[in-house]
């Protein structure tokens, strides 16, 4: 073949569809808009009982939306949202649960040890490691930064 | 010598493709070339409680389904699919009693299998050779990217694997049947792409390099041939193609992708277009050889292209290199 790596690569560029932007952030936004907009309701009607507290009702929220969440990505809803979403499930925490839930069915053939016990973190698995790296970083430097404050 | 400049074999007994069959899943029966696809499965996991139990179920009806068309017993099988070691072949072969030999060219396993099965009956050491290649759609996810249920967005440049298989039998000339008239294996083309979601872009230097290898050594020009055929280049890796045969002065006007043909790409959401090796062996022996056989299609050349990458060397930052197999076909 005569050419170039280089040469291809600008030939490649050249032929490569756009994704549309746009529509996509738009989409996302209203999606992940929607999302968030249902959790406050949920978050409202947990509050209507007496006995819960506004930090419980956070909490109550957040486990109802994973609960909405995992049942979604077991009936086949959730990534069909997704196609057209993007960003806008992904982002909130709806996004995390789907993350889990979806290997964990897809790995059951392999058995409950090794398939789903193993594989339902093999998405979420680097977020929760990352995640709790970039924590335990950002509260050295919280602390740091206290300590030269005194 | 049979061997005509780099590497064009010419196969001077002319093997015959005695008999096909295809067998697809629902999106492709959903397609274009849906009223060609007599056998198809609404359900895409044909009973089996697994994928790749699937996959492998969809190579044994399509292998079934050729020996019932045909009078002849093949007493050689070469088969391949996209699951690592093959397995859907190979579980498949357990319920024959066949001398098996799986291959692995990925998308371009449909080309490699059928060549090697006109050589073996061409040298005279097979009297029947069974060719057959598969991919799932769901099979293929689960290795090659997410879990099916996974909410993720594909780029407009992915393709869409395939749910089908496809059989040919090939057997020493016979009248009134397709016959395989020169193969040509590939070279490993690699020209530094390491998108995983750009298949067509790496494996259209692949194609081009043996469809222009194959014009120079046997003096042929695109305009003797009906069609040309590749494999699953999608709708860019086709632009890339036209643009570097192009370079190369060829002006290829009669070229057509299997995986263009397969899907419509305007309401059935397949990226790029169809991909994996049973799109090309779908429509080879779903659509080509019927049309071969009626002389609807006088002369094609079907080159089969295949991304020879794995998720591990992906992963370490490699790119992908490519391979396409030609075959010349002619009609009745």
């Amino acid at each position: 073949m005569e050419l170039s790596k280089e040469e291809y690569k600008v030939l490649v560029s050249k032929t490569m569809p756009h994704s549309k932007v746009l529509r996509d952030c738009a989409m996302a936004f209203l999606v992940g808009g929607i999302i968030c907009a249902v959790g406050e309701g949920i978050g409202e009607l947990w509050s209507l009982l007496p006995t819960v507290t506004p930090g419980k009702a956070a909490t109550l929220t957040s486990a109802s939306l994973i609960l909405l969440s995992g049942l979604l990505t077991g009936f086949g809803v959730y990534d069909r949202i997704s196609r057209v979403a993007g960003a806008g499930t992904l982002v909130p925490i709806t996004g995390f649960a789907n993350a889990v839930v979806s290997p964990a069915l897809e790995f059951k053939s392999e058995g409950f040890v090794l398939g789903t016990g193993a594989k339902m973190f093999i998405i979420a698995g680097p977020v929760i490691v990352y995640g709790t790296a970039a924590s335990v970083l950002a509260g050295i430097v919280y602390g740091l930064a206290k300590a030269v404050s005194l | 010598m049979n061997r005509q400049g780099a590497g064009v074999l010419r196969l001077k007994s002319r093997p015959s493709v005695v008999a096909w069959h295809a067998h697809v899943g629902r999106k492709e029966k959903q397609g274009p070339l849906g009223s060609w696809f007599r056998y198809y499965s609404e359900d895409t996991t044909l009973g089996e409680s697994s994928w790749e139990l699937a996959e492998s179920r969809l190579q044994q009806l399509a292998f079934e389904g050729a020996t019932a068309a045909c009078t002849l017993q093949p007493d050689t099988l070469l088969g391949g699919d996209l699951q690592n070691q093959c397995t859907a072949g190979a579980y498949a072969a357990r319920r024959t009693a066949l001398p098996y030999v799986g291959l692995y060219g990925a998308c371009s396993t449909m080309a490699e299998s059928l060549a090697l099965a006109s050589l073996l009956v061409d040298g005279g050491y097979s009297g029947c050779a069974a060719a057959v290649t598969s991919s799932h759609f769901c099979s293929a996810e689960r290795q090659f990217r997410f879990p099916l249920e996974y909410g993720s967005q594909r780029p407009p440049q992915s393709q869409w694997t395939v749910t089908g298989a496809g059989c040919a039998l090939v057997a020493p000339h016979r009248e009134g049947r397709p016959y395989v008239e020169q193969v040509m294996f590939g070279r490993i083309i690699d020209l530094g792409i390491t998108d995983i979601n750009n298949m067509g872009a790496a494996m259209a230097p692949a194609a081009a390099d043996t469809i222009m290898n194959f014009f120079k050594d046997t003096g042929s020009s695109p305009g003797d041939y009906d069609a040309v055929y590749t494999g699953d280049l999608g709708e860019i890796g086709s632009r890339l193609l036209l643009r570097l045969l192009e370079r190369a002065g060829y002006n290829l006007t009669n070229h057509q992708d299997c995986g263009l043909m397969i899907y419509d790409r305007a309401t059935q959401r397949v990226g790029s277009g169809g991909s994996g090796c049973g799109c090309s062996a779908s429509v080879l022996c779903g659509h080509l050889l019927p049309r071969l056989c009626s002389g609807e299609l006088g002369n094609i050349l079907f080159v089969a292209t295949g991304a020879l990458m794995s998720t591990t060397l992906f992963q370490q930052g490699e790119s992908i290199p490519g391979v396409a197999h030609l075959l010349n076909i002619r009609g009745c």
